[in-house]
């Protein structure tokens, strides 16, 4: 942890986004977890995320659960609105904000123990149903926090720093979100922002639950020549099923592709995506043929990443329960309670 | 881009862009630190090894260094360098003990020099140490050359003057006061082993335009009028006072012209406001004293009635520019300034007519001696140049940097050695970790700006001509105005070897300088970095190829020196080392001293 600033100085050439902002204007506090940190690589893929799209910091809600990856929202956006929640209960936490505030945009953080044990059947549920929100979990396939221990994402090959071997299969968090319903599901690594950026910005732009598993190696406990998770071996085994890029409503498509390998996807906003397959055999809008991806890849020791499964039909939470357009929270008490009359009537009937 | 080489130490000395700028390599971030920690002494000697005179230049350096300060290109203004160095001289306390020995046994050699500004006194300065006799040959009565003559004292008190002179004379300097060298024949004839002409510019220009000769009794040379100044020859001046001239001597014309009564005074400039050559804090400082500034004028005629200067008539004229070059038109329009006075401060020349032709000393264009860039000998044998008399008008402190090369020189020339087997610049790059995060400068960026000095009182300084107007920062306002140096000369050093590639100095630098990326051509590499490098004065530090087949890329430019990089790097890939620089001199006597007030 530094003991300094940041310092306010910052290059006089940088480059303003539409709000007159520069990426600086979109950071937070100065991070206190261990230097070289995969977290802070996706902070600072979340910074530009949000720089690039022109986001008003105050229309973001940043909510995370208990560990190293949950204490990372402290690092960026440090002028938006933020709960750091109970161990595992991020899910929940974001649904009654979502429910009472539909207008945010919600950034949910959590870990591979935040979301894959303690935290699982909350991420089961807030994925079926469809909470419009960014699920994005860094994950080092251990305890950081609390000395190194395997979580339920570290790979059964993957021993500990000391050489311990691991004794249980991983969870696939992208395969379980996929089987559970999610609309937008995709993987990244925390050392390729040029993958991880886009993808951020597609997940913000997307209605609808948008699950992003980062892969973020822990440097301090599981960054050893013998780890899955380490930087050299998520570069060595990283395979890229498809190149996205993130085309925002107001731009026109410039560049040329080539016929059939490039996919454009139109999202609710109308914003575009435009995906380059490089995985012929991939196909993210079939949820079984994404499965079959993520496990053969898998078998073959390879880590599948880019965007790897998109419904960009499905319904949002406030869709399936027809809830109001206008935010809960922005309707006054008077129309949002029908009155001790009303009530009455209601009570009546089943008397 | 081949990968930048570190062990030429002058990539690193490129960083420190105010020790680079400095024509002495003053190590400037190191003396700052020093005064920060109230460790004033030490922080002059470190000047003095450099630049000889660290209290008049504190006062009067034409700072090429500030212009070139990283600090004004992360904000506004740079560091107060100069202001900081005379805090140094200020404060500095009783420093005889730091000074070099003088050996009582000569090595036999003697040394002529000729004119007793700073270029002479900075020969003499390297050269005693060593064994060598000098002699100073001074037309006026007192040393210093144009630093006592051309320059009012209340911007430079004498007694800072005597001090730091008399440091150089009581090394054993043999004076010749009021000794005017008529014939360099004659100087050579003397026998000495070598000599060195440190005479200056000394000649004003004039203007010969329609009444100068009827209007001359009130027409003068700006610096022939301030040299009758400090000898105090000259005790006042007319009602109202005309200045033509837009560099520093016509500030300081001007400035001295309120202080001897004018009630008016106005300063008149050929060219446009910006174009003019004095320093902007000189302009700013005539100014605050009510010195109109009129620009565009170009001096037409001296009208003179009964045969008395009544005025002079300007054109006013207007600057084009095709192609980046200046062309002055005139308007037509003129303008008559009614004057009791004219100061003419439109430049200086070399003058060396006690110079034979026929003693194989040649001179080239505009009548000046050809002398080597490097070794400053003249094309006679044992003969050599520095200062304002080698290639014209300079300032002190390139009088000075000339005065360390001819020292050099001298002292191969003496031992028979080739002039070009000059000394090496030592240096040395050290890590300044301490811990974790922990670093033995103070990193953390000061958003503070730029501390003003406080002034004296208005009315008591345009009083007195003696009166400094500059009172200097005290120790508080020093320590504030120290924190504002970025510490340019603790390199970010790299190591590859060691770099994971995890881009956690890249995430973490406030100012975006770290790049990781292909590789290409340094055109190619400026444009597609995170923030494209367009500053091109500014190096790119280029790693060998990476793991990942890319390379790291710096771009120098406004790297705050924060250390941010190194403390986030898990690896210690980057490392936070502190550059020590130290130009060659004749003698390390003067550099030898160094531990002794740096530790």
């Amino acid at each position: 942890m530094s003991y300094i600033q940041k310092p306010v100085a910052y290059h006089p050439a940088l480059k303003r986004n539409a709000l007159g902002l520069t990426h600086r204007d979109y950071e937070g506090s100065m991070s206190t977890l261990c230097a070289g940190c995969g977290h802070d690589s996706i902070t600072a893929a979340i910074i530009e995320a949000c720089f690039e799209l022109d986001l008003p910091a105050h229309r973001i809600a940043k909510i995370s659960g208990i560990g190293c990856s949950s204490k990372a929202p402290t690092y960026f956006l440090g002028r938006s609105h933020g709960f750091n929640s109970v161990h595992g209960r991020m899910p929940s936490v974001t649904t009654g904000a979502n429910l009472a505030n539909r207008d945010l945009i919600y950034i949910g953080v959590s870990g591979d123990g935040d979301t894959a044990s303690i935290g699982l059947g909350q991420f089961a549920h807030v994925i079926r149903r469809r909470l419009n929100m960014v699920y994005i979990v860094m994950n080092n396939g251990c305890y950081g926090l609390t000395k190194g221990q395997f979580s339920a994402t570290n790979d059964k090959t993957s021993p500990s720093k000391k050489g311990e071997p691991n004794p249980f299969d991983p969870i696939d968090l992208c395969q379980m979100a996929i089987q559970l319903g999610a609309g937008f599901v995709a993987r990244s690594f925390s050392g390729d922002k040029r993958q991880l950026i886009p993808l951020i910005k597609a997940a913000i732009s997307y209605r609808g639950f948008a699950f992003l598993d980062v892969i973020s190696p822990c440097v301090t406990f599981n960054n050893h020549p013998a780890s899955t998770k380490s930087y050299d071996y998520v570069r060595a085994h990283n395979q890229a099923v498809d190149k996205l890029d993130f085309v925002p409503e107001e731009r026109e498509i410039t560049a040329d592709y080539e016929e059939g390998t490039t996919t454009a996807i139109t999202l609710h906003d109308g914003s575009r995506l435009l995906l380059h397959k490089l995985d012929q055999s991939h196909d993210p809008r079939d949820p079984d043929a994404a499965l079959m991806t993520i496990r053969k890849r898998a078998a073959q020791g390879e880590v599948a990443t880019g965007l790897l499964y998109i419904n960009e039909a499905q319904q949002d939470l406030h869709d399936i329960l027809r809830t109001s357009d206008r935010p809960l929270n922005s309707i006054p008490t008077s129309e949002l309670c029908p009155g001790a009359a009303k009530l009455e009537a209601i009570n009546a009937r089943f008397r | 881009m081949a990968p930048t080489d570190t062990s030429n130490p002058q990539y690193f000395h490129k960083v420190v862009d105010c020790q680079w700028a400095c024509p002495a390599h003053t190590p400037v971030p190191e003396y700052i630190r020093l005064i920060a920690q109230g460790r004033y002494a030490a922080a002059y000697m470190l000047n003095w090894e450099s630049n000889v005179f660290p209290g008049i230049l504190g006062r009067v350096c034409d700072r090429p260094c500030e212009p070139a300060c990283r600090r004004g290109r992360v904000e506004e203004k740079p560091v107060a360098i100069c202001r900081l160095k005379r805090v140094a001289a200020d404060y500095k306390g009783e420093i005889s003990h730091y000074l070099p020995e003088i050996p009582k046994q000569k090595n036999g050699k003697r040394i002529a020099l000729i004119g007793a500004g700073p270029a002479s006194l900075t020969v003499a300065r390297d050269l005693m140490p060593l064994g060598y006799h000098c002699v100073l040959f001074e037309k006026d009565p007192f040393a210093g050359g144009l630093m006592r003559t051309n320059i009012p004292s209340f911007r430079l008190p004498s007694n800072v003057l005597d001090e730091e002179i008399n440091q150089i004379l009581d090394f054993g300097v043999e004076a010749r006061f009021g000794h005017e060298v008529k014939s360099l024949k004659a100087v050579l004839d003397e026998g000495f082993d070598a000599v060195f002409i440190g005479t200056g510019a000394p000649k004003g220009k004039d203007l010969d335009i329609p009444g100068r000769k009827e209007g001359a009794a009130n027409i003068h040379i700006g610096i022939n009028f301030l040299t009758a100044v400090a000898f105090e020859h000259i005790h006042r001046i007319g009602r109202r006072v005309v200045v033509i001239g837009g560099g520093n001597t016509a500030m300081d014309c001007c400035r001295t012209a309120l202080r001897l009564g004018a009630e008016s005074v106005t300063v008149t400039v050929r060219s446009p406001r910006k174009d003019m050559k004095a320093s902007d804090w000189e302009i700013e400082e005539a100014e605050q004293e009510g010195i109109p500034i009129l620009d565009n004028h170009n001096p037409k005629e001296f009208i003179v009635e009964n045969g008395r200067l009544v005025g002079v008539r300007f054109e006013k004229m207007r600057a084009e520019y095709v192609d980046g070059r200046r062309k002055l038109i005139p308007t037509g329009e003129e303008v008559v300034i009614p004057c009791d006075d004219v100061l003419m401060a439109i430049g200086q020349e070399n003058a060396f007519p006690w110079i034979e032709r026929d003693i194989g000393l040649e001179f080239g264009e505009w009548d000046m001696p050809k002398v080597d860039r490097v070794t400053m000998m003249s094309t006679l044998p044992g003969v050599f140049f520095g200062g304002d008399a080698a290639w014209g008008p300079e300032n002190i402190i390139w009088a000075v940097a000339h005065g360390h090369q001819a020292a050099i020189s001298i002292d191969l020339y003496c031992q028979g050695k080739p002039l070009s087997e000059r000394p090496a610049p030592g240096w040395t790059l050290v890590s300044q970790k301490m811990g974790i995060h922990e670093w033995s400068y103070s990193n953390a960026y000061v958003p503070e700006r730029r501390v003003a000095v406080p002034h004296a009182d208005k009315a008591a300084a345009l009083r007195n001509l003696k009166v400094e107007v500059e009172l200097g920062y005290d120790d508080k306002l020093a320590a504030k105005e120290a924190e504002r140096c970025l510490n340019c000369d603790v390199q970010t050093v790299f190591t590859r070897s060691l770099c994971i590639e995890c881009d956690a100095c890249m995430d973490i630098c406030p100012v975006d300088c770290i790049n990781f990326t292909e590789n290409a051509d340094e055109p190619e590499l400026r444009d597609k970095l995170r923030v494209p490098a367009r500053n091109k004065s500014q190096d790119l530090y280029v790693s060998d190829v990476l793991k990942t087949g890319r390379v790291m890329v710096k771009d120098e430019d406004v790297c705050v020196h924060c250390g941010l990089c190194a403390e986030r790097c898990p690896t210690g890939a980057w490392d936070m080392q502190k550059f020590f620089y130290v130009s060659p001199q004749a003698s390390p006597a003067c550099l030898t001293h160094l531990n002794a007030y740096i530790r």
